[in-house]
């Protein structure tokens, strides 16, 4: 079966068994290796690329859902304002330790501020649960998401 | 300080590169370093001819920060500017570029010294090159930013004019090398990103798990759901027949979990298609051998070790049984803590292409020399016939000291010439298939004087072991605190039997004994009317070198009394009674990894749950920070991994020999709503660096549980946290 979707604003086509997840249609099919495979179970995160607008965990997403769908990845996200800023952050804070984790978290945290341009440290911490950092980078993701967003360190 | 750096004569050659750009091939050998290991290094410093300089980073990335922090340990002492400088990740080779291992915090006390040398070396070829080019003593001139320059005459030239010259010129003796002052740093000791943050941010292929190669298979691997189970049968036909499926190969382990299990692995040009091939793949596997290991069975065999006579003594000082008939009173407790699995969030892979009766690797590993040895043995190869490739690493915690997915990968891509393979596991697996730090036991004593003092102390610690040893990451050190530091000690041990293959995880022995011995010692503490820091000052004592054993520099009492009189007045120690009620802070100071480290955690309590507010650390390790951003990177990451060990719901357990947790939600991790505030200070002391990888995490476990105490008045002596204890 043929899906068509476009990712990062590129058409695709991509032929194959429609229950294949968005994640390996990524990183298979279309060669884009910067969305990755933590446990497939949408538990980690790792995966979080944009569907539609809106963070999703590309292991739990089948390729037959994303039909006629805008599809953003890691690669394509600075493409937006909210995506450079949150990039632009991460790099100046040098919030990556591995790093493995961190596309993912860049995925949700764009998503954040596209809807929510100066998210409450409740807002942060709900949209963020979902991705795992296994370095435990998270003092430097929030105060990343902070950067990008232009709040000044609320408390000490 | 006792940690001796004997340098003997090295080589350095040097040779021009195609293009006109120099090529330093550094090549030092250092005798000893701080933790004894024999240290040969070699980096490769490129001078290119536009005065660019390639540095090469020896040791694997796994977020610890070595890629970034020996290049700039390099170009401290080669003098040019860091934006100069372009780093490239070296291949792996003990014969060119000595210890490459990433693990034990040993990074920065083996390569202080030998790889500033080999920045310093290179330097003083090329002021050597100038100053004979300009007919002037070399002991004139100066560098700064990748020149060299004569102040007497004004003259200067860039490093890349030099480079040709400099390469005919004889090397330096190491040791007659001067090295920067700290106060003349300029790269050193300044905040330095990561050398891949770019890259990681935009979503280039930096790992194991991206690395592809033209005509690659995906490899997928089953085996026994029990360590040490083997194959009685499968329907590998039908699994052969499956669309999509390449191959379905039997790979043989030689019985150890190093060199990995008996497995059935099965290949396609998708990773997806392979696993969903092996869902359907059938194997009925023997395992009567191991089917009796439980976590139960654990459980009630240490129950009945505790009660009879320890099987071994670890270390005995003094008159133990005439101290405790001789207290005015006595402590006893029972504490304990289980398996826990790696969890990287980069499952295990490993890519391999076997042709021509050679093989190369391309492997997300912290450890490989063990892994050469072990593909050696596997392959019938020799050495020189493996070349490994580092790749970035998506999380090392230790598990990655390990190369049983490398001896896999390699016996897969052995059976297909040509053939280039990627094993990659899943989740499962790799919680199931890890090796995992060690659960344990300790039944422990302790005896006080009438003027409070702690006069005995006696720890019968049950551990997994086999023929009478401990396993890897089982063991306990004779100078186990507070042994060694009070009168009389004993330590003894008794053996359980497992088939869970063991190994380290950060802060091996320490993320498990830190928790139990200060967490007792809190208790002693107590019951003398004292608090622990107190009480640490008092066992500490006058300042005195307590020998770790050789090559370890001994424990200095100072520099452990430095770190606890920092933390207490950094966190408000004194004023902790005032604290509303259900909040509490609690103490622990823990020497590992050559690091001193004394932390206090706040935690409240709400609704029956612990919240950890704030953590303070105080830790020395030495002189010199020497990439700040990223040493805070340690330490904060270290933290919250510790109170992710006792508060996540963490441990492994096993049913009929077989590990029970599969995944994320059920071997957890904290999330970024329980990361608390952390305050980090660095006490500086005149002693070389050492590494930050470890030390920070073993005393956060102890503080927590203690700051519970405070809370609650209840104590918590055995991990994970649950809600029942808090109850």
């Amino acid at each position: 079966m043929a899906v068509s979707f476009t990712v990062n604003g590129d058409k695709r086509q991509v032929e194959g068994d429609p229950a294949k997840p968005l994640l390996w249609v990524l990183r298979e099919d279309l060669a884009m290796v910067g969305t990755k495979f933590g446990c497939g179970a949408g538990l980690c995160g790792a995966c979080t690329v944009h569907v539609g607008g809106e963070a999703v965990r590309s292991c739990q997403t089948p390729l037959g859902d994303v039909a006629g769908k805008a599809i953003t990845t890691i690669e394509g996200v600075q493409k937006s304002d909210p995506g450079k800023r949150v990039a632009a952050a991460w790099v100046k804070l040098d919030v990556p330790q591995c790093g493995y984790c961190q596309a993912g978290q860049i995925m949700s945290a764009t998503a954040l501020l596209a809807t929510s341009p100066k998210p409450s440290d409740e807002e942060i911490d709900a949209a963020m649960m979902g991705n795992l950092c296994r370095c435990s980078t998270y003092v430097r993701i929030r105060a990343a998401i902070r950067e990008a967003a232009g709040i000044k360190e609320a408390q000490a | 300080m006792s940690a001796t750096v004997l340098s003997r004569r090295g080589f350095i050659s040097a040779s021009l590169l195609a293009g006109g750009g120099l090529l330093f091939d550094l090549n030092l050998p250092i005798a000893q370093a701080a933790d004894g290991a024999p240290v040969i290094l070699t980096a490769f410093i490129r001078i290119l001819p536009d005065n660019r300089v390639i540095i090469g980073a020896k040791n694997a990335e796994v977020g610890q920060g070595a890629k970034t922090m020996l290049p700039m340990m390099i170009a401290e002492e080669l003098d040019v500017d860091w934006s100069q400088v372009t780093i490239e990740q070296t291949h792996a080779d003990a014969k060119i570029f000595g210890g490459q291992s990433a693990g034990g915090s040993r990074t920065t006390p083996r390569e202080w010294v030998p790889t500033r040398q080999a920045g310093a070396a290179a330097r003083a070829m090329l002021v050597a090159a100038a100053a004979q080019g300009w007919g002037v003593a070399p002991e004139g001139l100066k560098t700064a930013s990748g020149k060299v320059i004569d102040p007497t005459s004004g003259k200067s030239a860039t490093y890349a004019s030099l480079a040709a010259a400099a390469a005919k010129l004889p090397p330096p003796d190491p040791s007659t090398l001067k090295l920067k002052n700290a106060a003349d740093f300029r790269i050193i000791g300044r905040s330095v990103g990561g050398v891949d943050t770019p890259a990681i941010v935009a979503g280039k292929p930096l790992y194991g798990i991206d690395f592809t190669l033209p005509g690659m298979l995906y490899a997928v691997l089953e085996t026994c759901p029990a360590f040490g189970g083997t194959i009685k049968s499968a329907n590998i036909d039908v699994v052969k027949a499956l669309p999509g499926v390449a191959h379905v190969l039997t790979i043989k382990g030689d019985g150890t979990a190093e060199s990995g299990h008996d497995g059935i692995a099965i290949l396609s040009k998708s990773w997806w298609t392979a696993n969903q091939a092996r869902e359907k793949l059938a194997i009925d596997w023997d395992m009567s051998a191991v089917s009796g290991f439980s976590t139960d069975a654990y459980a009630a065999q240490a129950a009945g070790k505790r009660k009879a006579k320890a099987e071994s003594e670890i270390v005995r000082a003094g008159d133990v049984d005439a101290a405790f008939a001789s207290a005015v009173k006595t402590v006893a407790a029972d504490y304990s803590y289980p398996f826990l699995a790696h969890g990287n969030l980069e499952p295990q892979n490993c890519t391999a292409l076997f042709k021509d009766g050679a093989i190369e690797i391309w492997a997300p590993t912290q450890n490989p020399e063990n892994g050469r040895g072990l593909v050696a043995k596997a392959l019938n190869l020799p050495p020189e016939k493996i070349r490994i490739n580092f790749n970035r690493i998506g999380g090392g915690f230790g598990r990655r000291l390990m190369n049983d997915y490398m001896v896999q990968a390699a016996s897969i891509a052995a059976q297909l010439p040509g053939v280039p393979v990627k094993l990659l596991w899943t989740r499962q697996q790799d919680i199931q298939r890890d090796f995992y730090r060690p659960a344990g036991w300790h039944g422990f004593r302790a005896a006080l004087d009438k003027d409070g003092r702690m006069t005995a102390f006696h720890d019968h610690f049950v551990t997994f072991g086999k023929d009478g040893k401990p396993l890897r990451a089982a063991e306990m050190p004779a100078h186990e605190p507070p042994a060694g530091l009070v009168p009389n000690a004993l330590l003894e041990q008794s053996f359980l039997a497992t088939n869970l293959p063991t190994g380290w995880l950060r802060a091996p022995g320490s993320n498990a004994l830190a928790f139990v011995t200060q967490a007792f010692l809190d208790e002693v503490a107590a019951a003398a009317g004292k608090d622990l820091p107190t009480l640490m000052l008092e066992l500490l004592g006058d300042p005195k070198e307590l020998p770790r054993g050789t090559n370890q520099p001994p424990f200095l009492t100072a520099r452990a009394k430095g770190v606890i009189e920092k933390v207490v007045a950094m966190s408000g120690w004194a004023s902790r009674t005032s604290l509303p009620r259900g909040t509490g802070k609690g103490f622990a100071f823990y020497y590992s990894h050559m690091g001193y480290f004394a932390e206090v955690v706040e935690v409240a309590i709400a609704d029956g749950a612990p919240k950890v507010k704030t953590v303070w650390v105080a830790g020395d390790v030495g002189s010199q920070i020497i990439n700040p951003i990223n040493a805070l990177h340690q330490v904060e990451g270290s933290v919250i991994e510790g109170l992710s060990q006792a508060l996540a719901g963490q441990q492994i357990t096993q049913v009929a020999g077989a590990v029970e947790q599969a995944n994320f939600d059920t071997h957890p991790y904290l999330r970024i709503s329980d990361a608390p505030k952390i305050v980090t200070e660095f006490v500086k002391t005149d002693y070389p660096p050492t590494g930050l990888g470890e030390p920070a995490l073993p005393p956060v476990i102890p503080a927590l549980v203690n700051a519970i105490h405070a809370a609650t008045g209840k104590r918590i002596r055995s991990l994970p946290i649950t809600p029942e204890m808090l109850a």
